[in-house]
C-alpha cells in the first residue's frame, strides 16, 4: 500500500489521536494546548501535501483516491479553515473545561473533508460524508447547555440522517446499475452505457446527500440554525469545511457524466438556481447576523453549483471552483471570525457604530461582505467571474445571468448589516476575545484579499492541469 | 508614467486611512498634492504625446502580469480620447478636492475617498484590459457610495444605496458581456488591442445581439440614459457639491467611453446594426431631460436633468459615429463631437455644481424658489454661472458650443430626421438656464438672501480653471480636437481615408 500518498490523511490523524490522549490527562487549565498541538498537525499536512502538489496527477490506492491539482488545493483550504477555526477556539472554549477533545474532534471532521476532497470512489464518498457529519453533529452541539445550541446539533442531525440515508441508497443503486464504484470505471462504463430510471434515481438521491454537505436545496435546512446555534468557531468551520469537499466530491461526480443522455446537468443548474435565489430571500429580512451568514451561506452554495453544473463541459469549471471556494472560504471565515472576535454579538442593531468602536472588526467584516457580494479586487470577484466565464463557456449562459440577478439582491442584505455598522452611532458596550481571534480575523482577512490580488497562485497551478479521472 | 498617475492617489489615500491623527488642514494638503502630482503625470504624458499621422494606436503603454491563467495584466496606454477624459478628469478632480467642503468633522476620510475615487477613475480610462477596467468600473461605485452616504444631505443613505444598487445591476451585466465577448475570441485574453483587433463578434446572431445588449445597458445606467436614469437626480441632491461635481463630469463618462471603447471599437459590425435604435434612445434622453430639467424645482434637480440631456447629445454622436452609413468624414466629426462633449460637459457641469455647492453652502436650500436678486449681492456668483451655463447650452465660442456643433454636424450627416428633432433639445435647456438665472439673480432679492457673501478666493480659482479651459476650448479648439483624433478610437476613419 502506498501510505506515502496519504500522508497527510496520517498527519491530520495521528494529531487527533495525540490531542484525544493529551486532553485526557492533562488539567484543565491547560486544555487550550491542544490548539497549538492541532496547529502543528495541520502545518505538518500542509507540507506534505505542498510535496504531493509538485508531482503528476494520479490516483492511488487502487485508483480510489486522488493527487491532483483540485484535490491538493481542496484539501489545502479545508487546511487553511480548520487551522482558522482553531485560533478562534481557545478563548471562546475558555469556560468549558474539557473543551481539549474539540480540537480532535475539529481534525476528525477535517479528515472527513479531505477524504471528500480526495476521493475517486462513491464509496469513499460515502465514508467521507459520514465522517464530517457524524463529527459535525458533535462540533454543533459542543454547548451542551445551550438550547440553541442542542437544538441546532438537533437539526443538524435529523437533516444529516436523512440526506446520508439517501447518499448510501443512492450509491448503492449506482453501484449496482454501474457495475463499480469507481469513478474510472462508472466514466467507462456511462459512456456506453443508457440512462436506466434506476440509475437516474440513484444519481439524484446521491445529489441529495451532496447538497446536504454544500448546504444547497433541497438539505440546506440546517445551515441557518448551524450558524446561530453552533458555536462560533463551530460555525465558521461547518459552513466552510465540508463544502469544499463536497462540493469537489460531486463536480468529479457529475463531470463523468456526458453531456447528453443524462438529465444531472440540468438538474444541478435547476438546484443551483433555487439555492441560490432561496438564499438570498430567506436572507433579506434576517436580523441576526449570525443566521443571515448562514442563509447566504447557502446562496453562496448555489453559485458553486454553477462551476458543478459545468464540470467536464468547461476547461474552466475546475479552477473556478476551485478560485471561488477559496474567495468563498476566505470571506466567510473572516465574517464568521468577526462575529468570534466580538463574543458572538448578532443583533443586527447591537453592530450600529462598529466602525468607531472596533474598526478592526468592521473592517474585516465590510470586506468580507464586499468580497461575498463579488467587488472587485477581492477573493470574491475572481471567483465570481470564473464561474461566469465557466458557465457561460460550458453552454449555460442562462445561469450567469440568474447569479448575477442574485449578487445585485445579496448587495442589499449586506448593506443591511454593513450601513449601520458605518453610519449609525455606537451603543452598548462592546466585548472582545482577545488575541487568539484577532490572529484569526487578521489571517481571515488578508487571505479574502489576497485570493483575489494572487489569483495567480491559485489559478496557475490549476490550468491545464490533468484532472482525473 | 500612466500607472503612477494611478497609484499616486491610491496609495496617498491608503496614507490618509492609516494616518490616524491628520488634521483638516494637512489631510487637504496632502489630497492636494497628491491629486496635482498625479495629474503632472497625465501632462507629462500629454506634452509627449504623438498627434502625428503615424501615432500608434495607444501611447505611453505598459504591462505587467497579473492573472496569466487568464490572460488578465496590468495594462495602460493612453489615445487620444482617453488622454483628453483622463487629463479633464484629473483637472476636475484637483479642483474639486481643493473646494471648501464641509467635511462634517471627518477630513481626513472625506479627502481619502476622494483620493481613493481619483485613483480608481483615472484608472478606468487608462487602462488596457478589459477586466481592470471592469475592477476600476466596479471600484468607483465603493468610492461614490461612501463619499455620498457620509458627507451628503438629509437623505444621504438612500441615495447612496440606490445608486450602489442601480449601477451594481449595470457593473454585472456588463461583466457578463465582457465575458461573453472574451470566450467569442479564440485565445482568452482580456487585452483590449487584441480584441479590438480581432473583432470576436460579427453580425446580429442572438450572441453578439445579447452581449451588445449587455453592454449598452450597463453603460446607459451609467451614463445615464432614459429610462435608467432614475438614480442620477437624487444621488446628485444628495450628494455634496464636490461630490456632485466629480460624479458628474468623471463617473457619468465612464458609460459613454465604455460605450466608445467596448462596444463601439470591439463590436463595428453589431454596433453598427444597432446603432440606429441607439440613436433614438439618445434622443429621447435629450428631449426628455430637457423637458423634464425644465419642469424641476430644485437647483440641483435641474442640472442634475440636463447631464441626462448633455449624455444624450453624447450618445447620439456615438451611435451616428457608429453607424455604417454616411460618409467617414461626418462620421469622423459626430464621434470628435462625443468626445468633446465629454471634455466640455466635465468641465462645463462640474463648475456648475460646484456653483450649486456654494450656494448650499450659504443658504442651506436648493430650492429655486427661495432664491432671487442676487446680481447686486454677489457678482461674482453670477459672473461664474452665467459663464458655465452659456457654455452649457452651447453658446458660440464656449466650449459647449465646439461639441454640439460637431455632433450635430455630424448627426445630420446620418440621422437627418434624429439630429432635427435632437436640436429643440438645445433650444429648451438654453430657456431653463436662463430662466434659472434670472429666478436667482434677478428681481427683488428674497428674504434671507441679504446677507450672502460673494464667492471666496478658495472658490474662485478652481471656478476659475474650469471657466478659463471652457471659453479656451471654445475659441481654439483645434489642440483638444488634433488630441481627441489621434489614436485608436479614430483608427477605422482614418485607415479609410476620412478627412480630419
Amino acid at each position: 500500500m502506498p501510505l506515502g500518498d496519504i500522508l497527510p490523511e496520517i498527519a491530520v490523524l495521528l494529531t487527533a489521536v495525540a490531542i484525544v490522549l493529551l486532553s485526557s490527562f492533562l488539567p484543565r487549565r491547560l486544555q487550550w494546548t491542544g490548539a497549538p498541538v492541532a496547529l502543528a498537525g495541520l502545518a505538518i499536512a500542509a507540507l506534505f501535501l505542498l510535496a504531493q502538489a509538485s508531482g503528476e496527477a494520479r490516483a492511488t490506492f487502487s485508483q480510489t483516491y486522488v493527487l491532483d491539482m483540485a484535490s491538493v488545493e481542496g484539501r489545502l483550504l479545508i487546511l487553511f479553515a480548520t487551522a482558522v477555526t482553531v485560533l478562534l477556539s481557545p478563548r471562546w472554549f475558555a469556560s468549558d473545561q474539557r473543551h481539549g477533545e474539540f480540537y480532535a474532534m475539529l481534525l476528525f471532521s477535517t479528515l472527513g473533508a479531505m477524504v471528500l476532497a480526495g476521493a475517486l470512489d462513491l464509496l469513499l464518498v460515502l465514508i467521507g460524508a459520514l465522517l464530517s457529519s457524524a463529527t459535525g453533529y458533535v462540533l454543533t452541539a459542543y454547548h451542551r447547555d445551550w438550547a440553541l445550541s442542542v437544538e441546532a446539533g438537533m437539526k443538524y442531525f435529523l437533516v444529516g440522517a436523512l440526506a446520508n440515508t439517501a447518499l448510501a441508497l443512492g450509491a448503492t443503486f449506482m453501484i449496482g446499475m454501474l457495475g463499480y464504484p469507481g469513478f474510472g470505471e462508472m466514466a467507462a462504463a456511462l459512456a456506453v452505457g443508457e440512462a436506466s430510471p434506476l440509475l437516474l434515481v440513484g444519481l439524484g438521491l446521491v445529489t441529495v446527500g451532496m447538497a446536504y454537505k454544500l448546504g444547497a436545496v433541497p438539505a440546506h435546512a440546517w445551515l441557518p440554525d448551524v450558524a446561530e446555534g453552533a458555536p462560533a468557531p463551530s460555525a465558521a468551520f461547518l459552513t466552510v469545511a465540508p463544502k469544499i469537499g463536497a462540493a469537489i466530491a460531486l463536480a468529479r461526480l457529475v463531470s463523468l457524466f456526458p453531456e447528453t443522455g443524462f438529465a444531472i446537468r440540468p438538474l444541478v443548474a435547476a438546484l443551483a438556481v433555487i439555492t441560490m435565489t432561496l438564499g438570498n430571500l430567506a436572507a433579506l429580512w434576517q436580523d441576526d447576523m449570525r443566521r443571515m451568514l448562514g442563509w447566504s451561506s447557502v446562496s453562496q452554495a448555489g453559485y458553486l453549483l454553477m462551476a458543478v453544473t459545468v464540470a467536464g463541459l468547461s476547461d474552466q469549471a475546475m479552477p473556478a471552483l476551485l478560485i471561488f471556494l477559496a474567495g468563498y472560504t476566505a470571506a466567510n471565515l473572516a465574517a464568521f471570525a468577526a462575529v468570534t472576535h466580538l463574543r458572538g454579538r448578532t443583533a443586527r442593531n447591537d453592530y450600529a457604530g462598529l466602525l468607531k468602536t472596533a474598526p478592526f472588526a468592521a473592517i474585516a467584516l465590510i470586506i468580507a461582505f464586499l468580497s461575498l457580494v463579488g467587488i472587485p479586487p477581492l477573493g470574491g470577484f475572481v471567483g465570481k467571474l470564473e464561474l461566469f466565464l465557466a458557465t457561460i463557456d460550458g453552454g449555460y449562459g442562462w445561469l450567469a445571468v440568474a447569479a448575477l440577478f442574485n449578487t445585485v439582491l445579496s448587495l442589499v442584505y449586506y448593506l443591511r448589516f454593513a450601513v449601520p455598522m458605518i453610519w449609525r452611532e455606537p451603543s452598548g458596550t462592546l466585548y472582545r476575545l482577545g488575541a487568539w481571534s484577532a490572529v484569526a480575523l487578521g489571517i481571515a482577512l488578508a487571505a479574502t484579499v489576497a485570493v483575489g490580488l494572487l489569483a495567480q497562485a491559485i489559478l496557475g497551478p490549476l490550468a491545464g492541469a490533468a484532472f482525473l479521472p | 508614467m500612466l500607472t503612477l498617475s494611478i497609484l499616486i492617489p491610491l496609495l496617498a489615500s491608503l496614507g490618509l486611512f492609516v494616518w490616524s491623527d491628520a488634521t483638516k488642514e494637512k489631510a487637504r494638503l496632502v489630497a492636494l498634492g497628491a491629486s496635482a502630482l498625479s495629474l503632472l503625470c497625465l501632462v507629462i504624458v500629454w506634452i509627449g504625446f504623438d498627434t502625428g499621422p503615424e501615432a500608434p494606436a495607444f501611447q505611453a503603454v505598459s504591462e505587467v502580469g497579473w492573472i496569466d491563467a487568464l490572460g488578465v495584466a496590468w495594462r495602460v496606454g493612453v489615445d487620444g480620447m482617453s488622454l483628453a477624459v483622463s487629463l479633464m478628469s484629473g483637472l476636475l478632480f484637483l479642483c474639486a478636492i481643493a473646494w471648501p467642503a464641509e467635511t462634517k468633522g471627518r477630513a481626513r476620510q472625506y479627502y481619502a475617498w476622494f483620493l481613493f475615487l481619483q485613483g480608481v477613475s483615472l484608472g478606468l480610462f487608462l487602462t488596457l484590459d478589459l477586466l481592470v477596467f471592469y475592477v476600476f468600473f466596479d471600484l468607483t461605485l465603493v468610492g461614490m457610495y461612501f463619499l455620498i452616504g457620509r458627507w451628503g444631505h438629509d437623505q444621504a443613505e438612500y441615495a447612496a444605496l440606490k445608486f450602489f444598487v442601480y449601477t451594481l445591476a449595470g457593473s454585472l451585466a456588463i461583466l457578463l458581456a465582457i465575458l461573453g465577448l472574451v470566450l467569442a475570441n479564440d485565445t482568452l485574453t482580456f487585452d483590449m488591442r487584441a480584441l479590438i483587433a480581432a473583432q470576436p463578434l460579427g453580425g446580429t446572431d442572438l450572441r453578439a445581439s445579447l452581449i451588445l445588449l449587455g453592454f449598452l445597458v450597463g453603460f446607459a445606467i451609467k451614463t445615464p440614459l432614459v429610462p435608467f436614469h432614475t438614480w442620477l437626480p437624487l444621488a446628485h441632491v444628495e450628494a455634496p457639491g464636490p461630490a456632485s461635481a466629480v460624479l458628474a463630469g468623471v463617473l457619468l463618462k465612464m458609460g459613454t467611453y465604455g460605450m466608445v471603447r467596448i462596444p463601439f471599437q470591439m463590436m463595428r459590425e453589431t454596433f453598427a446594426a444597432y446603432a440606429f435604435p441607439l440613436a433614438i434612445v439618445a434622443l429621447v434622453a435629450i428631449l426628455w431631460g430637457a423637458l423634464v430639467a425644465l419642469g424641476q424645482t430644485n437647483l440641483k434637480r435641474r442640472i442634475a436633468y440636463t447631464s441626462v440631456n448633455h449624455m444624450g447629445y453624447t450618445v447620439l454622436g456615438i451611435a451616428a459615429a457608429g453607424a455604417m452609413i454616411g460618409s467617414d468624414s461626418v462620421r469622423t466629426l459626430a464621434l470628435s463631437g462625443a468626445v468633446t462633449e465629454m471634455v466640455a460637459h466635465g468641465l462645463i457641469t462640474g463648475a456648475l455644481f460646484l456653483i450649486a455647492g456654494s450656494f448650499y453652502t450659504r443658504t442651506g436650500t436648493y430650492d429655486l424658489a427661495r432664491y432671487g436678486g442676487l446680481a447686486r449681492i454677489a457678482p461674482l456668483l453670477m459672473a461664474t454661472y452665467s459663464l458655465a451655463a452659456f457654455a452649457s447650452f452651447g453658446l458660440p465660442g464656449l466650449a459647449g458650443f465646439v461639441a454640439e456643433f460637431q455632433i450635430f454636424a455630424g448627426s445630420f450627416g446620418v440621422y437627418p430626421v434624429l439630429a432635427a428633432i435632437g436640436l429643440l433639445g438645445l433650444v429648451v435647456t438654453a430657456a431653463l438656464f436662463l430662466m434659472m438665472g434670472q429666478q436667482i439673480f434677478f428681481g427683488t432679492p428674497a428674504p434671507g438672501m441679504m446677507a450672502i457673501k460673494d464667492l471666496k478666493p478658495a472658490e474662485i480659482w478652481p471656478l476659475a480653471v474650469l471657466l478659463v479651459l471652457v471659453v479656451l476650448i471654445g475659441l481654439l479648439p483645434g489642440w483638444l480636437l488634433d488630441m481627441i483624433q489621434t489614436g485608436s478610437a479614430f483608427a477605422p476613419f482614418q485607415a479609410a481615408g476620412g478627412a480630419q
